[in-house]
This record gives C-alpha cells, structure tokens and sequence, in this order.
C-alpha cells in the first residue's frame, strides 16, 4: 500500500511508485509540453542560454578551486590558473568567454520576444521574470568582474559603486557600506566572491526555473504571434504543436552545435576578441592610485554606461522638454478624473527636477536614474505595445524601421561606451539615449499606427 | 487534500461554511507573528551591520605629514591618506595666473556647493583653493564616479581641456583646472575636494587634520 500505480517497469517503475513527481515533471516540460511547429532559428537562443548558464557553473566551480579572494593574492591567482594550472587557461577562458556569449545569446533572446510580441498577454510574468534573469545576470557579471583584480576591474567598481553617492542624503554612507572600506579594497574583493559564487547563481537558477515554468504554463509564441492553442484536436493538443521532446530538444542539440562552433572559435582564437571580451588593461594589477587613461565597462554594458555618461547640464532641458511633451501626450491620452491630475503633477514635478537650477536634481544623479531606466524598462514592454497584433510580420512596415532605429541607437550607444568622449560623440550618444527612450514611452502611440496585415488562423508551415 | 477536507470542522472543505474564527487562536497567531518579526530584525542588525567598514579599516588613515620642499617648480606628487591619492601640485607663476581669467568657464568658481565642502582656510583666495598659492593640496577622486584624473596638463596639450591648463578624468571627460575647480557641462559638478590639512613649518604638511582639530 501507499504506491503509486506506474506505467514504467523496471528501475524506473520501482523510483515512479515512491516518487512519481520525477516523471510527472518530465511529461509536463518535455514530454508532454506541446510547442508551436513554426519555430524558426530565433527560437534557438533560449537554449543556447540554458547551454551558457551550465558552461558557466561547471567552470566556476573550477575556477573556485584555485582562485584567491584576496586583494595581494587574487591577480596571481588568476595568473597561477592562466600559466601553471594543468588546463587552467581553458578552464578560465571557458569562463571569460561564456559571460559574453550569455550577453550575446540574451540579447538576441530578448530581440526575439521584441520582434514576435513574445512579452505581449499571457506571457506578461514570462517576460518579467527574463528581465529580472537580465539583471542578476548584469549583477553577476559585475561582481564576477572585480576579482580578477586587474586595473579595469577596479576601476569598474569604483565606478559603478559611486554610482549609489548620488542619492541624496544617504548615499554616501550607502556606498561605504556596500564597499566594506572608504575605498573598493580588500573587503569588497571578499563580498563580490561570495555574491558570485553563491548568492547570484542561487538567484539564476531559481529565476530561470520560475521562467520556464511560466513559459510552460502559458505556451511559447510563435513567429506568427497566433495562439496554437485556439485550434486544438479532440484531446486539447494544439494542432499546429509538437511535443518539445524528442522534436525540439534534438533541434536544439543540432543548433548547439553551431553554438559551440562559434564559442570554440572565440574560445581557442581570440579569447581576449581584440580587448572587447577581456581588455587590455586588466592584465595590469589595480593600482588604486592611477586610473588607466581610458577606462571603459565591458562591451555588454556600453549601452547603459553611454546614456550614464551623455547625461550632462547641458542635456537636462532636453530631457525635460521631452518629459513634458510625453506628460502632454499622457495627460490627452487618459479619461478625464483623478488619474488626469497625477500625471499632470507627475510631469511638472519631473519637469521641474529636471530644468529649474535651484531645485534640480543633480545632472548626475539623473544620468544614473536614467541609466537604471534604461535597463528596467524592457519590463513594461507588455503594456507599453499596444500594438492590435503581436508578430512584427503582421505589423505595417515602418514599424520594422522603428524597431531597427531602437537596434542601430542601441549598438551606436554600446560603440561609444567603448571609446573616450568627446564633444561630438557625447552628443551623438545624446541623440541616442533620446531614440532609446522615444522607442520605449512613445510606443503606446506608434505601436497602434499605420495599416495593419491581415493575421492567419493557423500558423504559416512548410515542411521541410 | 483528502486529508485535510476530513478533518472535523470541515475547515478544508471549500463547500463547508466559513468558520468564525476562534479569538483565541487568532490573538496567538498575531503574537507569534509579532514575536518573529521582533527575532527577524533584531537578527538583520548584525547582518547589515557586518557589511559595513570593520573597526581595522576604521582605525586605519591617521594623518600624514608630507614635505613639499621635494616638490620641483611645476610638478605634482602623489601621496596616500585613507587609502585616497593625495594630490600637491607646485604651481609656478603661470599656472597660478591661469586661475584667475577663466571663472566664467567654471560650474562653482567659488566653490560654493556643500556636497563636497572646500576648508574655508583655502578660500581666502578661491581661484587657487590653498593655504599657499603654490602648493595645491586635493584629493585625486573625480566628484563624478571616482576615478583618479590624469594630469596635471598645459595649456594645448590635452583636446578636452583645448588652451587650458588642467586635469581630465578618463573615465567620462570631467575636466577641472589646476585648483581642482570643475569645468561647466561636465559630468561631474563639484570641484575637486580638499582635504584638511595645515603647515607644521614651512615646507611640512598635514594631511588628514587641521588647525581647528589640532
């Protein structure tokens, strides 16, 4: 008594009757999870993810081995693996070359939910929860980026940790407290290791179990961005799926092969990519006296750190030229009521901290509010499209070209991360940041213009 | 669930009619969640509490006495207080002069903003922000992020500063003159701190304590 009646015979039949939530769970995301059939190769990179997050944990752990958090020992350390570790150059470059091949694959990811209207209702939570999987992940790569204790990984973080001076009030002691010292020192290399190794990998793998079980719960979109599950035969499968495994899991394995065509190639040829993927200066131990002449965050954080950097005085009245144009638009755009009033108030409160010089917020502080922002706001992607279809193949097509001035602004704002400013290019990066943020918030607007195509029942197929 | 919709109350029943709840469970469950609330914070203030500096780094970053006689006419050294680069520029008559002509390209020529408060002992004169016009004592961190700029600069030798004299930060362009004030526009939008500091002679400096302390 007190077995559960199995299907399996066998040893797996013996663990099913004491344990048959093993194989409930394998029936339910691979078995049994009916996905689209349509799938084209963007489809690939959630995969290739799941691929890196694993690349990642298993060289860590190696990494972990030989590695030393302390601040005389650590660059050594990373030197001892690089030079006298049987195998320890690949076990480090596997790892070096895994965290941009995560950024690389997650953008893509994320281009594709853009493209399709993957976040768009009832995959709200599946796409929140990426976005939160996106930031642990920037979280991760920074924490991981202090410990080899080169001149850039310093520099990085004291960068980025004076950031947080600039809230009012309590800013200051805030950064001193996260740091453990006056200064990035001994105390932070020690508490970065740990959030690394423990904390933030806990949090990833968690996040992004939360994230496939969301997806599973709801279903993966399509190119086509039609509900499979409106048509569906007598058994409630959706006629246009395919059950995930053995159809897609053995898909996947072929595209990781082209994958892992591409790290190797990184990996054995160029790990270091020209200084893009490990740069130059972090081969110099940190001095904490002398700034490199040119510091720069890695290639995967450009974007961010260039509407950081193009936040000037001079910038403030656009941005609040701009904030009161949108405040406008919102204010026209909502019924009549109270809701009128707090967007009203909102704006000016904005505009104001924004533009009058006795009472506005530090330039500073709004180049790192607006940085935060511009690597949150892919949140709200679900309620800002407002778009009556989701797939960009049904949409008109300047919405194409919309979409392809967001891209080109975000890889114009990462080029110039990378190199030192100058006049000119800080006001490129302004135009920039304004194109980033005009695709986001002018979005319920531009989203519902132009002629839209008619959307198929079924989903556009050819057999191969 | 079929055992817990057997239970004699019906309680996980959800056909069965709500039951009043039982005052005196519910004042012990509102106790209990009290207690252990009280528990969690009184645990979280030693865990917040361990992030912050040590009472090691605390003690460390007494003051420092440097002598600036070694300085040659024109130069600038770099001494550690706090774990901080402590920069003392030996300004010759030029750089001094380039002080006085440029307020207008400045964002707190007087130094008046409090985020980074100036020793009102160095503003006799605000264009050159010291006890001693030749010698300027500062602390090398950008107000902006922190970064340590590069310098000091001549006038023509450095695009961002174009015909001033002056420090560049390299992280993101911040540009100040050699009184460590903040040009405009620029990210950062303090100038430069100054430690306090006072002479024990002529040529010896204190750095890390001042005469009010002393």
């Amino acid at each position: 008594m007190g077995l559960h009646p199995t299907q399996y015979k066998g040893l797996l039949g013996w663990i099913d009757a004491r344990m048959p939530s093993l194989m409930i769970a394998f029936r339910t995301h691979m078995l049994e999870y009916y996905a689209p059939k349509n799938f084209n190769v963007w489809y690939f990179f959630g995969s290739f993810a799941l691929m890196v997050l694993v690349i990642q944990l298993v060289s860590g752990i190696l990494l972990a081995m030989h590695y030393k958090p302390d601040s005389n020992l650590a660059f050594w350390s990373v030197e001892f693996i690089m030079r006298e570790v049987n195998g320890g150059w690949f076990i480090r470059y596997m790892h070096s070359t895994g965290a941009s091949f995560f950024f690389i694959v997650v953008y893509l990811h994320m281009f594709r939910g853009l493209l399709y209207g993957s976040y768009r209702k009832p995959r709200e939570l599946v796409w929140i929860v990426g976005c939160v999987i996106f930031l642990s992940l920037m979280a991760e790569s920074f924490f991981g980026y202090l410990l080899p204790w080169g001149q850039m990984s310093f520099w990085g973080a004291q960068v980025i940790i004076n950031l947080f001076d600039s809230i009012p009030l309590i800013g200051r002691d805030l950064s001193v407290w996260i740091r453990g010292d006056y200064v990035v020192g001994d105390a932070t290399l020690n508490r970065f290791f740990s959030f690394h190794i423990v904390l933030v990998p806990l949090a990833l793998i968690g996040l992004v179990v939360a994230h496939i079980f969301a997806l599973h719960d709801v279903g993966s979109n399509n190119p086509d961005g039609i509900e499979i599950k409106d048509h569906t035969d007598a058994n409630g499968r959706p006629l246009d799926s395919i059950p995930f495994h053995p159809y897609y899991t053995v898909h996947d394995l072929y595209g990781l092969g082209f994958f892992f065509t591409a790290y190797s190639a990184v990996l054995f040829f160029a790990p270091e990519l020209g200084g893009v993927f490990l740069e130059g200066n972090n081969f110099i131990p940190a001095d904490p006296f002398q700034t490199p002449t040119h510091i720069a965050p890695l290639w995967y954080f450009t974007p961010y750190y260039s509407i950081l950097r193009a936040t000037t005085s001079e910038f403030m009245i656009w941005l609040g030229l701009g904030t009161l144009f949108l405040g406008v638009l919102t204010y026209l755009r909502v019924r009549p009521g109270p809701w009128r009033l707090v967007v009203a108030v909102f704006t000016f409160v904005v505009f104001v901290l924004m533009t009058v010089p006795q009472v506005r917020l530090d330039p500073k502080l709004w180049g790192v509010i607006l940085m935060a922002l511009s690597t949150t706001v892919f949140a709200l992607l679900p309620w800002l499209d407002q778009s009556p279809v989701k797939s960009m193949r049904y949409r008109p097509g300047w919405h194409k070209a919309v979409l392809g001035v967001f891209v080109t602004a975000f890889v114009v704002l990462g080029y110039l991360g990378i190199n030192p400013p100058t006049p000119g290019r800080t006001l490129v990066a302004q135009v920039c940041a304004a194109l980033y943020f005009g695709f986001f918030f002018l979005m319920p607007w531009w989203s519902r213009m132009g002629t839209f195509k008619p959307v198929p029942a079924r989903v556009t197929f050819a057999a191969h | 669930m079929t055992a817990i919709s057997q239970t004699a109350d019906g309680a996980g029943d959800p056909g069965a009619a709500k039951p009043a709840a039982d005052p005196e469970r519910r004042a012990a469950v509102i106790t209990a969640c009290v207690v252990g609330g009280i528990g969690c914070a009184g645990v979280a203030v030693p865990i917040v509490a361990s992030f912050g500096p040590s009472e090691r780094e605390k003690a460390a970053g007494g003051p420092v006495d440097v002598d600036v006689a070694a300085i040659p006419l024109g130069q600038m050294r770099v001494f550690e207080w706090q774990g901080k680069p402590i920069w003392i520029l030996h300004r010759d008559a030029a750089m001094i002069a380039s002080l006085k002509t440029h307020d207008t390209l400045l964002a707190d020529p007087y130094s008046k903003r409090t985020a980074y408060p100036t020793p009102p002992y160095v503003l006799k004169d605000s264009s050159t922000r010291s006890i001693k016009p030749e010698y300027f004592v500062g602390i090398g961190i950008c107000t902006h992020l922190g970064c340590s700029p590069s310098g000091p600069f001549g006038a023509n030798e450095n695009p961002q500063l174009g015909d001033e004299p002056g420090f560049v930060c390299p992280c993101h362009g911040s540009t100040f003159d050699l009184a460590g004030r903040v040009f405009k526009n620029k990210p950062a939008s303090d100038n430069l701190q100054v430690p306090p500091h006072q002479y024990l002679s002529d040529s010896i400096v204190l750095i890390g304590e001042d005469k009010k302390k002393a």
